[in-house]
């Protein structure tokens, strides 16, 4: 890194921070410009994590208007704001998460994006949508001449999900008195969703196999990520028989009853998404940093059961 | 989101919060979110600065105002319509009894020390009510508890390391670390001139003892009248980092095996006046004392640069000279506070010279803050996650969903690919002091330890006690409390100056003593064993406190620690409390200072759980974390104070 000093100012206010990871990820953090779209309950606890942090930018995208659901697990909107105000969530969020700390430049974008709007960014991250959306993100990072990693998060009944690519990723491994260079090769979300399911090993979480489900019943029917209810159960349970056949793997390996709570707990659970979010922060600051092992390449959380597992689900190199 | 059912639990909750810091902002915001309607909060704190970057219901403009209040109405913003009860108070204060305690269906820990920890979990357990417990070290792993008594262990049942001590005399004489010359210059230095004029302090006994002859019966550190600051400041920098070495490098058989120390006098760095500094200091007047600042004074910018030695002096003096000219009103009474700049930065040149003196490193200001004011790593991530999995517990202990209580590990490195690994709690130990009420032993010199030495020693520091009464049979040998006959003060004050065994009911070898808590409404027995001697490096209180021991473990336990490493780094570690939001920070003996400066953390490679039992476990009926699918995790964990214990049946 160069020699630029934090001011004063910073180190006074990052003081106990610094002291986790150092004055030099301190730094790059306060160099790194983070792109958000899609504004969720998580999509907020993260937002509320990397602006603390003291990242460089955060920039909002998200044009739909303040709904009830829209505010469920967001504490950056106020009740009064649930009103049409004519501004979109993106707008509304805004104004709240500036004040968490003037040091960090936040803005609001709109419109749908593509080519080199994306080049200024060190990450983009993206809240629940489509599976094309997804896809769509994930090849323009890709596709950039400089590295953008991608993140994509989704938090259903009291499940998340995160999704990482950091394309090919160099970091210093610290193990015991030495510190190594260590290699990653990601997948996109493409490659990862398409890699055969008998392929995978036997213990993977069952959360990765049923939002798949979920996913291309959205996908299959046109609804909105999370447009979904118990009456969808049949259909669904259905598409489960079709895809369990055509990956020649047991449908049990999707119980019934979890799909029933991601079709029905379209909102949010508020400590999950405070899970999930902070998750999703340490990553992107790890990430930024250079230090520490990032999320190869899928994280799931199942208040359920209380784990918090991470999965790798990369085509072979 | 939750089921209809956990919502009614949520709805018609009465929750307490402990702490509105790093955790209890995460922690209000989640519950808030999550539906609760009646949320009671307690923090005794006002907001600073360095709060900002991860308590994030508090702005700049919120600096010095109470945290239980401010955080209330920065949630009360979003939702308007819940009850929201601050208390802008400690938790030891007597308005929070038993019976307060009991008007609640939760209790959730977000506090910052071990003291009123244990506090709060004596006053859960006297009340019947369910205690989660939480606690963070930046990135290390930390983790989320559920104590219900009877149900779980208490968050006593495994002893918790109460805070590093170290012999008198590496701080007095032969300081190796730099942590020593920070000690020495914290509580014997800047408490000499700037504390308590009346507390006893080992600086003055040393050099008095040094200084034999009748030149030094005069205090050398009292400021004669009209005397110049720098000239002062001059007199006290040349009699401890002098004068003091001098005498000590008399005693020849002290350094036969050590590194003879230097004295250092201030006209050999600084042989011209302190010279005129750049007026900055001005400003403070404005800004409050805590802003006033001697590198300002001397233009030096960067509190990660580390000083040479005329930097160290000339802050020395300038700091010295400010605390006379700006804060003398303060002068009596300071504690020694982190937050307060004049005072680290007093503190680390001090401690620098020292350091210079005996050879040992110099460190910057920003690591010497770390040091003195036991000041813990904290981010805003790990709160967020920490908040989540207490809201996930609190909602299970509402419901009373006991089977599925879990203690969840927050891990920096994956163990066996869980960034968050869920236990099942432990089941209570029967050998505790506290819920099981189990005698403890104390070996002690009975002829030499005065019962004030017991009283502070052993009932406030390590039993925790807040208001103790101390019992022989019947006879009463000391009390605390506010409503005491001027007789009985008398008379408990004389006793604390005797020793056991002279006692008006002497305390000997066999005797039994019963020691009570009032407000925590808890007693325990102290069997007293008398004994000669005690090692004083291994044992600096000249007692020890017995049966105060883990539970037994069980022929497979073994197994499932997996090695021995375990035990015995428990042992080595070392632990310093802390005073910051968070939790107590372990810091294993010989890379604590390399762990307080924050870069190097060798302490997290060994921290993971490691060991799993395998699916031959027997004996026990075998209950699973979480699915069908995987084994029982046991942990081993050298670093923390878990490292056996039993599994819940």
């Amino acid at each position: 890194m160069d020699g630029e000093e934090l001011t004063e100012q910073e180190t006074a206010l990052y003081d106990r921070q610094i002291r986790v990871w150092g004055v030099d990820a301190q730094r790059r953090l306060s160099k790194s410009h983070i792109l958000v779209s899609g504004i969720t309950g998580t999509i907020v606890e993260f937002c509320k994590n990397i602006v603390l942090a003291g990242v460089g930018s955060v920039t909002l995208m998200d044009d739909r208007m303040v709904t009830e659901e829209a505010i469920w697990a967001n504490f950056l909107i106020p009740p009064d704001e649930n009103m049409p105000s004519g501004r979109s969530l993106a707008e509304v969020c805004f104004d709240a998460l500036r004040e968490f700390n003037p040091m960090v430049h936040v803005s609001v974008e709109k419109g749908i994006f593509d080519g080199d709007f994306y080049d200024k960014f060190s990450a983009v991250v993206v809240g629940r949508c489509s599976l094309a959306t997804k896809k769509r993100i994930n090849d323009i990072c890709r596709k950039r001449p400089k590295r953008i990693a991608f993140y994509a998060v989704d938090c259903r009944d009291s499940c998340g999900e995160i999704f990482v690519d950091l394309q090919n990723y160099t970091y210093a491994q610290k193990k015991l008195e030495e510190t190594v260079e260590c290699q990653l090769q990601y997948s996109s979300f493409e490659e990862a969703v398409a890699l055969p399911w008998r392929a995978l090993p036997r213990k993977m979480s069952k959360l990765y196999f049923a939002m798949r489900v979920i996913e291309k019943f959205e996908q299959d029917e046109g609804r909105n990520p999370g447009e979904t209810s118990i009456a969808d159960l049949p259909s669904v349970l259905k598409l489960r028989k079709q895809l369990c056949e055509g990956q020649s793997m047991n449908e049990s390996n999707i119980p019934e009853g979890l799909l029933e709570r991601l079709l029905v707990g379209t909102k949010e659970h508020p400590p999950v998404c405070a899970i999930i979010g902070g998750i999703l922060g340490q990553e992107v600051i790890k990430m930024i940093s250079g230090k520490g092992d990032p999320v190869k390449n899928f994280f799931f959380f199942d208040a359920m059961d209380g784990k918090g597992i991470i999965e790798d689900i990369s085509k072979p190199e | 989101m939750a089921s209809e059912q956990q919502l009614q639990a949520i709805k018609s909750a009465k929750v307490l919060m402990v702490g509105a810091g790093g955790i209890g902002c995460e922690l209000l915001k989640t519950l808030v979110l999550s539906g609760f309607q009646d949320i009671h909060i307690i923090d005794m704190d006002t907001i600073e600065v360095s709060n900002l970057n991860r308590q994030f219901l508090f702005r700049k403009s919120h600096v010095g105002q109470s945290k239980a209040k401010v955080a209330r109405d920065a949630v009360l913003r979003f939702r308007p319509h819940i009850n929201i009860t601050p208390y802008h108070a400690n938790v030891k204060d007597p308005e929070f009894n038993v019976d307060f305690f009991k008007e609640f269906n939760v209790v959730l820990n977000g506090l910052d020390n071990l003291d009123a920890r244990r506090h709060v979990n004596r006053l859960c357990l006297a009340a019947d009510v369910p205690l989660v417990e939480s606690g963070t070290t930046g990135f290390l792993g930390q983790q989320v508890t559920v104590h219900v008594k009877g149900k779980t262990e208490c968050y006593e049942c495994q002893p918790k390391p109460t805070p590093k001590s170290y012999p008198v005399c590496t701080i007095t004489s032969t300081p190796s670390k730099f942590v020593h010359c920070i000690v020495w210059a914290k509580d014997l230095l800047f408490a000499k001139l700037f504390g308590d004029k009346n507390q006893d302090n080992d600086l003055n006994v040393r050099s008095n003892d040094a200084a034999s002859s009748s030149e030094h019966a005069e205090d050398v550190f009292e400021r004669r009248e009209g005397e110049d600051p720098e000239q002062y400041g001059r007199r006290i920098y040349d009699h401890v980092f002098g004068y003091n070495i001098e005498v000590a490098l008399g005693n020849e058989e002290t350094w036969k095996n050590r590194n003879k120390p230097k004295p250092i006098y201030s006209k050999d760095v600084l042989p011209n006046g302190l010279i005129q500094t750049n007026g900055n200091s001005k400003d403070c007047a404005i800004d409050g004392p805590s802003s006033m600042s001697a590198m300002a004074s001397l233009s030096l910018k960067n509190p990660q640069d580390i000083w040479n030695l005329v930097e160290n002096t000339k802050i020395f003096l300038e700091a010295l000279k400010l605390f006379l000219g700006k804060r003398e009103k303060d002068i009596g009474n300071l504690i020694f506070d982190k937050d307060d700049q004049l005072a680290v930065e007093f503190v680390t040149a001090a401690a620098n010279i020292r350091a210079a003196s005996f050879g040992i490193p110099l460190h910057s200001l920003f690591e010497a803050k770390g040091i003195a004011g036991n000041i813990v790593h904290a981010v805003a991530t790990t709160n967020a996650i920490i908040a989540g999995l207490i809201v996930i517990e609190a909602i299970k202990v509402l419901q009373s969903d006991t089977n599925n209580y879990r203690m969840t590990y927050c891990l920096e490195h994956p163990s066996r690919k869980m960034l968050l690994m869920p236990v099942e709690p432990f089941e209570p130990n029967k050998s505790c002091y506290v819920c099981s009420e189990t005698p403890l032993s104390l070996e002690v010199n009975t002829n030499c330890s005065k019962l004030r030495d017991f009283v502070e020693k052993i009932v406030k520091n390590k039993l925790g006690m807040n208001l103790p009464l101390i019992m022989h049979g019947s006879a009463l040998l000391y009390e605390v409390g506010d409503d005491l006959e001027e007789d009985m003060v008398a008379n408990y004050a004389a006793n604390l100056e005797k020793v056991l065994a002279e006692l008006p009911s002497p305390v000997t070898s066999g005797t039994m003593i019963t020691v009570e808590d009032l407000q925590q409404e808890f007693t325990c027995s102290i069997n007293i064993k008398h004994r000669e001697e005690f090692d004083e490096e291994k044992e600096p209180d000249g007692m020890v406190l017995l049966g105060w021991t883990q539970a037994p473990p069980r022929e497979k336990d073994n197994v499932a620690v997996g090695n021995g490493a375990s035990t015995s780094s428990a042992s080595q570690a070392a632990v310093v409390e802390a005073e910051e939001d968070d939790d107590i920070e372990i810091i294993p003996t010989g890379v604590g200072i390399v762990s307080a400066a924050g870069t190097k953390r060798k302490l997290s490679d060994t921290s993971k759980p490691t060991s799993s039992v395998a699916d031959g476990y027997n004996g026990d009926k075998k209950r699973e974390v979480g699915n069908d699918e995987d084994v029982v995790v046991m942990l081993s964990d050298g670093n923390s104070d878990i490292s056996k214990k039993k599994r819940l049946q």
